[in-house]
């Protein structure tokens, strides 16, 4: 196997296995800080409690998600070599943002937070939980503005070869990134409110701690139907902001091979990447693809075969990805509007609160299948237009990638294990 | 002086603080089997780093960060280079981040030992490997006219390779002793006092014997002879090992503490120094080796970062340094006893 490949394969688990537990970290960490202001205000010992519970969870995985990350910051370097040297110039000054402004309060704030409560009052205790969450938010803002720079190069001059920094605010508060900030946000606040919906719906449906559970259900599921919502809808500016600026990807996602105008989508859609056609197609809704992306029933789509098939994604796996996350997005609105409407009498409601329970997985799902489509939507290029994923490599080779790799899995699997297994534990106990 | 250069100053400054700042806590984490003795006192001593270490870690992450930034070439060639050894720290890091967390979370004997015996293993391994990897980066790695690395990771782990890794684990180790009389009482202290002093000796050994090496196996010291003003570095290493030695006997532990801070910072500061201008030399020929000249960013991305880091690194030293006054007292059984702690 080339060291490509493996390369490639193990920036894709260690990224997929960081956003395990990143958004997480981003929603919960909102929510905790609600009620522990909730507690300072109303010095209602239930917000204590609720804070105290929520944020033991928060701390195992907050723990998972800065280990993880730590290896991310070192793997460009380690197995992109050839990219770091053509990006560095811009990344660089977006990193020193993210690791001085972000990573720095992120960390130093919550060692106060988990150690600090018989050392701080009680409104700066709180207050650490809000610096926290912004910081967090922050660092993802600065960390997407990184990737939105690799799907939508701007700012740039080129010189001997690398990407030279032109314009810092272009690359800052390029529209793409704004979109993608947004979407992962909602996505992640999506995400954070099932995890506490799942559980608490287990606690209700026993029957135990039921105003704790209570409260902390009604409080995700407000949280949960507001992004739910805007998730949706921001995910279509993304996707005609993708669709102006990656006709390719947009192509691919719909799997989509002949250009025209009235551009139909399909509910599925199988593809044959060989004979460049479907072999299966249900359920075309004339119009929406070009309304969607243009937002005009009439506009003219480019079709996959407009584009030489070096320059094109993976089909297969880019369509059912975008299918898949928009499929669940469209769910969690169901789900949480469901939940809206039953929102005065939970306790009367086993059915929707053992569907809740189950759900806990499905937004962990739609965010990876996100990234996935991203990302792999993104290929053959590493940064779109400028750089192959061919020529960013390393010089490493494959056997001490291949080490790695093993040890990514074997480590990340362990630890994923244990830490699903302290989360469960702690989760089923209840408050104490 | 050019921009470059203040960028190699910066440069040299972070992986200073990372090394004065999780230094202690890679060398308690060595330390750790040994001079706890109970699951009470073992709790003491994780407590006793529990606010800061993952704030500590974040200078590691800086500095890779701003070598990605302010020199790509050497981000690139260097990581590549030396991929299995940056690997092996780097799981070792997420095995002693986790571990922290996951010991306190389940009561059981036999869990705790794991986790105790996890910690232990993977502190030496990072503090030791740290040490190799910038041994060999001072002695100079097989980097050809490519930028292609020439060697094999057993071609790393040489003599002078061995010796730095020894004395940044001592390093490490006599700091995080001297963290621990801060934050401990009782019988913990005393042992940790006793200790101190013995392994202060066979440090000052270790340092010296470092000296010498360095003298045979590497061209640091044609800096020295050029600019003898240098030598205030080893200087600050002396004094700090003498201060450190005179603080401990008198009981005064954060002076001694910051007398081992001072001790690494001399000891870093030192190699680096004598690297100048170069960041990864190539021991094949002295003209394939990365200087801060050829492998910098543009002058534009350069200043951009310098005024980034001189607003943000002033604020995280402020904000830092108040988190560790906050927890600059005795580890107390009523901290130990809140649900978060570890
Ligand atoms: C959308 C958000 C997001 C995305 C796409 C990424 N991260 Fe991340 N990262 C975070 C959001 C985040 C966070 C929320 O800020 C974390 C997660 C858990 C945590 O503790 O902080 C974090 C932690 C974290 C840490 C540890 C920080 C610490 O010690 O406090 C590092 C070094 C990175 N990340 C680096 C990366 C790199 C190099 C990425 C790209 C490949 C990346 N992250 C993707
Ligand atoms: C945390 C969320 C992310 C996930 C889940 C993710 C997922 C992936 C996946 C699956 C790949 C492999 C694609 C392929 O080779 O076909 C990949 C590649 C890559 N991603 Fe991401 N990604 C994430 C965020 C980022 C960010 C924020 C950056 C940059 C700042 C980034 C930079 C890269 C690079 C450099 C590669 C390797 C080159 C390539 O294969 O194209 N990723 N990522
Ligand atoms: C109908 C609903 C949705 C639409 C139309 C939509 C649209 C999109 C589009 C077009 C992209 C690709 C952008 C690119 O290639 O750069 C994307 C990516 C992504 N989506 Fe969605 N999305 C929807 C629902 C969701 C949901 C429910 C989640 C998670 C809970 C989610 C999480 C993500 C993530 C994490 C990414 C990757 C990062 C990014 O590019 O923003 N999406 N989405």
């Amino acid at each position: 196997m080339d060291f490509l490949f493996l390369s490639r394969l193990q920036f894709a688990v260690a990224t997929m296995f960081h956003f395990i537990f990143v958004p997480l970290t981003l929603g919960l960490s909102f929510l905790i800080a609600i009620m522990e202001t909730r507690y300072v205000m109303t010095r209602d010992e239930i917000y204590l409690k609720m804070t105290r519970f929520w944020g033991k969870m928060f701390l195992i995985n907050f723990a998972l998600g800065v280990v993880t990350g730590l290896t991310l910051e070192f793997q460009f370097g380690t197995n992109w070599g050839e990219f770091s040297m053509f990006v560095g110039n811009i990344f660089g000054p977006i990193l020193a943002f993210e690791t001085t402004s972000a990573f720095f309060l992120e960390s130093v704030f919550l060692g106060i937070w988990i150690f600090g409560w018989n050392k701080v009052s009680k409104g700066f205790h709180a207050a650490c939980m809000w610096v926290v969450f912004a910081a967090s938010t922050m660092s993802a803002y600065w960390i997407i503005v990184a990737n939105a720079w690799m799907q939508h190069p701007v700012g740039y001059v080129m010189e001997n070869g690398k990407a030279v920094l032109h314009d810092l605010s272009a690359v800052l508060f390029q529209e793409f990134a704004i979109l993608q900030v947004m979407h992962v946000l909602s996505g992640a606040y999506v995400l954070s409110a099932f995890f506490v919906m799942s559980i608490s719906a287990w606690h209700l449906l026993k029957k135990q701690h039921v105003e704790f559970f209570t409260r902390s259900f009604s409080m995700a599921l407000v949280l949960g139907f507001v992004f739910s919502i805007f998730t949706v809808v921001e995910g279509d500016f993304h996707g005609a902001d993708v669709a102006e600026k990656q006709p390719v990807k947009l192509a691919a996602m719909e799997s989509f091979w002949e250009t025209s105008t009235h551009a139909p989508v399909y509910l599925f859609a199988l593809p044959d990447e060989e004979n460049e056609r479907n072999i299966i197609e249900i359920g075309a809704i004339p119009g929406l693809l070009s309304f969607l992306a243009f937002k005009d029933v009439n506009a003219e789509v480019k079709g996959l075969k407009e584009f030489p098939r070096q320059d094109r994604p993976n089909v297969l796996i880019t369509s059912f990805a975008f299918k898949g996350m928009v499929g669940l997005g469209t769910l969690f609105i169901f789900l949480t509007g469901w939940g809206m409407i039953r929102r005065k009498k939970l306790s009367e409601s086993p059915l929707f609160l053992k569907i809740m329970l189950w759900s806990m997985p499905l937004p962990y799902i739609a965010n990876e299948l996100g990234w996935i489509l991203t990302e792999v939507g993104r290929q053959p290029w590493v940064v779109y237009g400028l750089l192959r994923t061919s020529d960013a490599g390393s010089a490493v080779s494959s056997p001490q990638v291949l080490a790695s790799l093993a040890g990514f899995v074997l480590v990340y699997g362990l630890l994923g294990a244990i830490a699903f297994y302290l989360m469960a534990k702690h989760a089923l106990k209840g408050p104490a | 002086m050019t921009i470059q250069a203040v960028w190699f100053y910066i440069w040299g400054f972070l992986w200073v603080m990372y090394f004065m700042t999780d230094g202690f806590v890679l060398g308690i984490g060595v330390l750790y089997p040994f001079i706890g003795k109970s699951d009470k006192e073992r709790r003491v001593i994780l407590n006793s780093i529990g606010p800061v270490w993952d704030g500590n870690e974040v200078w590691l992450i800086t500095a890779g960060a701003i070598t990605f930034g302010a020199f790509p070439v050497v981000y690139a060639v260097m990581f590549t280079s030396l991929y299995t050894p940056l690997m092996l720290i780097l799981f070792s890091l997420i095995i002693r981040g986790v571990s922290f967390e996951f010991r306190s979370k389940v009561e059981f004997k036999s869990w705790r030992k794991v986790w105790d015996g996890s910690i232990f293993f993977s502190s030496f391994f990072a503090a030791f490997l740290l040490g190799v990897a910038f041994a060999n980066i001072f002695q100079g790695v097989m980097l050809d006219d490519d930028y292609l690395y020439r060697g094999t990771f057993m071609d790393l782990v040489n003599p002078y390779g061995v010796a730095g890794g020894i004395l940044f684990v001592l390093l490490f180790v006599q700091h995080g002793l001297s963290w621990l009389c801060i934050k401990t009482e009782g019988w913990l202290l005393v042992r940790c006092e006793r200790l101190a002093a013995k392994i202060w000796f066979v440090l000052t050994a270790c340092i010296v014997i470092f000296l010498g090496l360095t003298w045979a196996f590497t061209d640091l010291y044609n800096n020295y002879v050029q600019m003898p003003v240098l030598v205030i570095f080893p200087a600050m290493c002396v004094c700090g090992l003498v201060f450190n030695f005179v603080s401990l006997k008198s009981k005064r532990a954060f002076r001694a503490w910051g007398a081992s801070a001072l001790v690494i910072a001399g000891a870093a500061c030192f190699g680096l120094a004598g690297l100048f201008p170069r960041l990864f030399p190539s021991s094949i020929n002295e003209s394939f080796s990365l200087t801060v000249y050829n492998s910098a960013s543009e002058p534009k991305s350069l200043g951009i970062m310098l005024i980034v880091i001189s607003i943000f690194v002033p604020l995280v030293l402020i904000y830092q340094g108040y988190a560790y006054r906050l927890f600059s007292s005795k580890v107390t059984e009523k901290e130990i006893d809140t649900e978060e702690a570890y």
